[in-house]
């Protein structure tokens, strides 16, 4: 529990200075775009194969049941829901969490414990504004977009198990697909992506920029970032799924 | 030639020369550690001052204070006639352009090239240099003798040669100051002596101030004017080279005997 305290204390410090600094200029356009590339361009084939394999498992496994009880024309309608809504958003998240949050908690932690941070800012360099408020910027920016394309790869895969079983026409289950899908559905699960983004972002660099001194450090700084990004992610799911509810959108 | 103010000879004579880094009083502690108690020390311009002391007794500390990484609990620190503490961030940033900064570990940007690496602090601060920035990087490679390098990563180059690249990496904005934190520990004695005689070619051709922490008595024989010891703190003795050798002081005497026994032998 004291932990908790001390984590949570260091995150929102850590908030406080980026965006402090984060907002005043020069900004670093150039290095946000380098961060967008290296955090997500290079995520896409690991989230593309997850989303494929998820939206092929979720209908071959639901299939037999709804085919029971005679309701084997809703899988369309039921993946769509379901991925779009809940499991795009959060496995992409969580698949970033793992794979971008501990990476820029590595790379943070070994800059810091080799002194290219403090080498940085000897040089007139903010590290706040060049290291960790561009990161947070590109993961916030990209984890929508990998959402976007996890939810469009799940629902193909989706549509592959689907056909293997029966006899599906694309246009008929993608129509189906986008019918089911309301506005309201579309938007409380897209905003939050933007949220586990900043998450990710924000926990990967705190911790490798707070690691302590040697390698173990490192590597004690990027594992507590996973699992701190990780559970930041669900609280998060868990807190807009409640909102949205509220506003009376489910 | 008697009767010259030598620049780098030993014991070079301070009358008449402007301070430029002002140390008085400084404290710092970690918690319980305490590592500066009350350190005092002037260095002037064009001097060469050797740090020595223990591992772990403060040494790095010290020159961070002096660049403004790390903040002091107490004392004053004036560097090139400002009061550290009283700067603002972008008078700090300009003061920290007039000093250059070698990282015992190097600390060259993993993720650029070399090129990069030696450009990175012209990003902000271009209009201190005549000419592009391709030339000045060429212009300091050359400085160091490394004019091959420019397009490998770091991962690339030896120990001596990070070293060369950090040290050319904090001449890129003619320093009037470098602070070198263990510029030739881990190296090969040769490595070692090739970098000791770059300091001392560099420091002659851009008139520096500079601050060495070594270990390596050679460096600071053939370096220093002034050797100040930390130790508990303090800057506990401070003298010429020879006046150092000379100490009685048993701490002191094993710091300096591996050289008195090889000259003796
Ligand atoms: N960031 C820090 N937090 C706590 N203690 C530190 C920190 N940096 C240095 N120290 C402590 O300060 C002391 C002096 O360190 P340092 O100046 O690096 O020694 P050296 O003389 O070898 O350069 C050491 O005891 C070290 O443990
Ligand atoms: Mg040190």
């Amino acid at each position: 529990m004291d932990m908790f305290f001390q984590d949570a204390a260091e995150l929102a410090q850590f908030t406080v200075a980026v965006i402090k600094e984060g907002v005043r200029p020069p900004y670093e356009f150039r290095e946000v775009l380098n961060q967008c590339y290296e955090t997500g361009i290079k995520s896409f084939i690991l989230v593309g194969i997850t989303a494929f394999i998820l939206g092929l498992v979720l209908i071959m496994q639901s299939r037999p049941t709804l085919v029971e009880f005679g309701a084997g024309s809703f899988l369309p309608a039921m993946s769509s829901v379901s991925i779009v809504r809940e499991i795009g958003p959060l496995v992409t998240a969580l698949i970033c969490a793992g794979k971008i949050g501990s990476g820029i908690s590595a790379e943070l932690g070994s800059m810091k414990v080799t002194e290219q941070i403090d080498a940085m800012e000897v040089s007139g360099t903010n590290p706040f504004k060049f290291l960790i408020a561009t990161r947070i910027m590109a993961t916030t920016l990209m984890i929508p977009v990998l959402t976007l394309y996890a939810i469009l790869i799940a629902l193909t895969g989706a549509f592959t198990a689907a056909s293997i079983t029966d006899q599906v026409n694309i246009g008929f289950f993608f129509n189906r697909v986008f019918d089911t899908l309301k506005f309201s559905d579309v938007i409380p699960s897209f905003t939050k992506t933007f949220f586990f983004g900043f998450a990710i972002g924000l926990v990967g660099c705190t911790k490798g920029y707070n690691s302590k001194k040697g390698t173990e450090g490192v590597g004690k700084a990027a594992n507590a970032s996973v699992v701190i990004a990780m559970l930041s992610v669900i609280v998060i799911d868990m807190v807009v799924t409640r909102i949205t509810a509220m506003l009376g959108y489910l | 030639m008697e009767a010259q103010t030598n620049n780098n000879g030993p014991g070079m004579d301070t009358t008449g020369l402007k301070p430029v880094i002002e140390i008085e009083h400084l404290k710092k502690a970690f918690g319980s550690n305490v590592v500066l108690r009350d350190f005092n020390l002037t260095i002037y311009a064009g001097q060469n001052m050797v740090v020595m002391g223990k591992s772990g007794i403060g040494k790095t500390i010290l020159i961070k204070c002096i660049i403004g990484l790390i903040k002091p609990d107490g004392g004053t620190l004036r560097v090139l006639g400002q009061d550290i503490s009283k700067l603002n961030h972008r008078e700090l940033d300009e003061l920290r352009m007039r000093i250059g900064f070698v990282f015992q570990s190097s600390a060259l940007y993993d993720s650029m090239t070399i090129r990069e690496n030696l450009a990175f602090p012209l990003r902000r601060s271009h209009g201190k240099i005549t000419g592009t920035i391709e030339e000045r990087v060429r212009e300091v490679l050359g400085n160091v003798g490394l004019e091959n390098t420019i397009d490998l990563m770091p991962s690339e180059l030896s120990g001596g040669m990070r070293k060369r690249i950090g040290i050319a990496r904090s001449l890129m904005l003619m320093p009037e100051i470098v602070l070198y934190d263990e510029p030739t520990t881990g190296l090969d004695p040769i490595t070692s002596d090739e970098i000791t005689h770059l300091i001392m070619d560099l420091q002659q051709k851009y008139k520096t101030t500079s601050v060495i922490i070594t270990h390596d008595v050679e460096l600071a024989r053939i370096a220093a004017n002034q050797i100040v010891f930390l130790k508990d703190g303090i800057a506990y003795q401070q003298g010429t080279y020879d006046e150092m050798v000379k100490t009685s002081d048993p701490d002191l005497k094993r710091f300096f005997k591996k050289t008195k026994d090889t000259q003796n032998g």
